[in-house]
């Protein structure tokens, strides 16, 4: 409930300095903000839109927010997503088979190569305590040559800077939700993504798996005294994670996209850091914070086409929705006040435990 | 062999030192006990900062005033910039690695939209940025003549001129010595009448002031152009931090080896010798290295004890 009201309040303040920049280089914010809704939610095609542009947040934020149930920071998800998307192209590309089957081999695919890809730092996290923000930022640039020099050598497409279109029964795109969403580019990801909160929630809310894992997040040291296998769980942990972040580059690059792009690290996987934080790392609170970041990627489009506002107005405004929800001590702090005052504030003591009340 | 490392090292230089002043601003930050994953937003701060002062006044202005100008509104920036991190870490106790993101992904939309909003493009250019020049006298010596004093930038003098003084001020000056036992027990530090809270701010606003700088030289060098990213060179400078051990001098050598690797896979296509090795390895060599090394260095890590944790004066 606490965390709720942090992040709801976290987001009407980034709205308003969003406003505020507007009207900064001389825009109207309500009518800003009316096309942004507008180019979101307006008809059905756009709301499928915006459902698409959130799916890969929604496995990014789930990747980051697993990891850091276990007090790890993934900032590597960019990477697991090109590496997952590469692999699950590799296959769509290669093997002829019927549709279910290929579908469900190309999301093995994924799920294995981003969890390989994210095995690596849990691996030296556990065994060497290499900090896994490093890692996974090198992780990340390994990733991004792998995938500039695997495509144009084996799935040359059209361009140089493409990989071959996959074909139509290799794409996670259906013509039954493309009609339902008349023309939109919605498609099973968006199902694979709530499978995923689902199954996610259950691990970490309802098995022993995820208490152990929440366990080694809270204090590592008292997991072990515990008796539980700490580096087991890190590695697994940064597994899932990577895993899910794979299924990310899965609905990216053979969902919403037809090919893989080479010289372009996925934004989505820096925004699953944005997306698990505004979420307060729950399942749930990932799923929605996917579905307002993919309102607003979606409906700054629509904005910029009809007013000189520049669309990096969403990564501004994600940006400093963040940085109010990593900075909510302040927030906590202005409730705890608002509720004193309210209970007649008859503390004679004075505002009590001000300092390391975090 | 000879011919290409001649070709090969001013190239090498000019490409090491912008990651060399960003990794020597994060080791003054992560010594005072403020990890800072930012400094790749700090830097894009920087050389936003300088194109668009560049730009505004290179009309009016000519010679390179107007380019030292520019690094100076760099420094600006990069101070204010890093003051939300500050403030988000030290008086609020936030998580570090997170606000550092934050302030990445504030300066990498806030910087773009800007841009964007002056140009219409998003890019902004420099028609003329700092021209190498060779030492004159040095130039002639033999072998190291043409390795260290031709085509050389002032911008890279000035720099190697920071990094003695930093040096110096971390190990024998009284300043450098309260700043790194921020970093390692701040506790003991205030005990000893040493305000930690000042000497972190200060450690950020260094970071912020030399990855500003840091990402200034890179635009007027050899980029020319802001394109609305640093291209990882942050996070780059971060792992050389980590691969430098938290030291001056190891920071030296570990930013050379990042420059050298980059600019050798940069160039390899037109240089026969290295052109049979498949340039995804030598792309991909620098990332794997750093890996490697983070693993050795791993048992004997000489990381501020106490960086990362927020400053709690009633913690024993």
């Amino acid at each position: 409930m606490r965390n709720t009201i942090v992040s709801l309040i976290s987001i009407i303040l980034g709205l308003i300095a969003g406003g505020l920049l507007m009207l900064f280089i001389g825009a109207s914010p309500i009518e800003g903000y009316t096309y942004l809704f507008q180019g979101a939610l307006k008809n059905i095609s756009r709301i499928g839109d915006t459902l698409a542009t959130a799916t890969p947040l929604i496995f990014t934020g789930l990747a980051v927010a697993f990891a850091f149930r276990t007090g790890l920071f993934n900032i590597g998800a960019a990477g697991q997503m090109l590496i997952g998307g590469l692999c699950a192209t590799a296959v769509g590309l290669t093997f002829d088979l019927s549709r279910p089957i290929l579908l469900l081999a190309m999301i093995a695919a994924g799920i294995l190569g981003g969890g390989l890809w994210a095995f690596i730092p849990g691996y030296f996290k556990a065994r060497f305590n290499v900090h896994e923000v490093v890692s996974t930022i090198m992780m990340n640039w390994i990733a991004y040559w792998t995938v500039y020099y695997t495509v144009p050598a084996y799935f040359k497409g059209g361009t140089e800077t493409e990989s071959q279109l996959i074909s139509e029964t290799a794409s996670l795109k259906t013509p039954v939700l493309s009609e339902m969403f008349q023309g939109s580019y919605i498609n099973l990801g968006i199902f694979l993504a709530i499978i995923a909160v689902i199954i996610i929630a259950f691990i970490i809310n309802k098995t022993t798996l995820g208490f152990e894992l929440k366990a080694v997040g809270f204090n590592r040291h008292a997991a072990e005294y515990a008796g539980m296998k700490v580096n087991r769980n890190i590695i697994l942990s940064m597994i899932i994670s990577g895993a899910l972040a794979g299924l990310g580059g899965v609905a990216l690059y053979t969902g919403n996209a037809s090919s893989i792009q080479i010289g372009i690290l996925p934004s989505q996987g820096y925004d699953g850091i944005a997306v698990a934080l505004l979420g307060a790392n729950s399942p749930v609170g990932v799923f929605f914070a996917a579905l307002l970041f993919g309102i607003l990627y979606s409906g700054t489009g629509f904005m910029n086409a009809m007013i000189e506002i520049p669309p990096e107005l969403a990564n501004t405004i994600i940006a400093i929705i963040i940085y109010f929800a990593a900075t909510s001590v302040l927030i906590h702090r202005v409730l705890n006040k608002f509720r004193k005052t309210r209970s007649n504030a008859n503390d004679v003591n004075g505002p009590v435990g001000k300092k390391g009340e975090a | 062999m000879w011919a290409i490392i001649e070709q090969i090292f001013p190239y090498a230089i000019v490409f090491t030192i912008p990651l060399l002043i960003t990794a020597l601003g994060g080791l003054f930050s992560e010594r005072s006990g403020i990890v800072n994953i930012g400094l790749e937003g700090l830097m894009i701060s920087g050389a936003f900062a300088s194109a668009i002062t560049v730009n505004f006044l290179q009309d009016s202005m000519s010679g390179s005033a107007v380019l030292w100008i520019g690094l100076l509104v760099a420094v600006v920036v990069g101070i204010l910039f890093s003051l939300l991190h500050a403030f988000a870490s030290i008086n609020l106790s936030a998580d570090q690695v997170i606000s550092g993101t934050a302030i990445n992904m504030i300066a990498m939309a806030l910087t773009v939209f800007l841009a964007r909003n002056i140009t219409g493009s998003g890019n902004i250019r420099i028609t003329s940025g700092f021209t190498p020049f060779d030492v004159p006298i040095l130039s002639q010596i033999p072998i190291i003549g043409d390795l260290l004093f031709t085509k050389t930038y002032a911008t890279t003098w000035f720099i190697l001129v920071v990094l003695l003084v930093s040096a110096f001020i971390l190990n024998k000056t009284k300043f450098g010595l309260r700043l790194k036992s921020c970093g390692e027990f701040p506790q003991a530090a205030q005990a000893a009448g040493i305000n930690v809270v000042r000497i972190r701010y200060i450690g950020v606003m260094i970071s912020g002031a030399l990855s500003g700088l840091g990402g200034a030289i890179i635009i007027l060098t050899y980029a020319g152009e802001f394109t609305g990213s640093v291209s990882g060179l942050g996070f780059l400078a971060l792992a050389s931090l980590i691969f430098g051990q938290w030291r001056p001098l190891g920071i030296l050598g570990a930013t050379l080896f990042f420059g050298f690797a980059s600019t050798i896979a940069n160039v390899s296509q037109v240089i026969p010798e290295l052109a049979v090795i498949p340039p995804i390895i030598l792309k991909i060599f620098p990332y794997v290295v750093t890996l490697i090394a983070l693993v050795i260095f791993s048992k004997s890590s000489q990381a501020p004890k106490a960086a990362g944790e927020p400053f709690d004066p009633g913690k024993r």
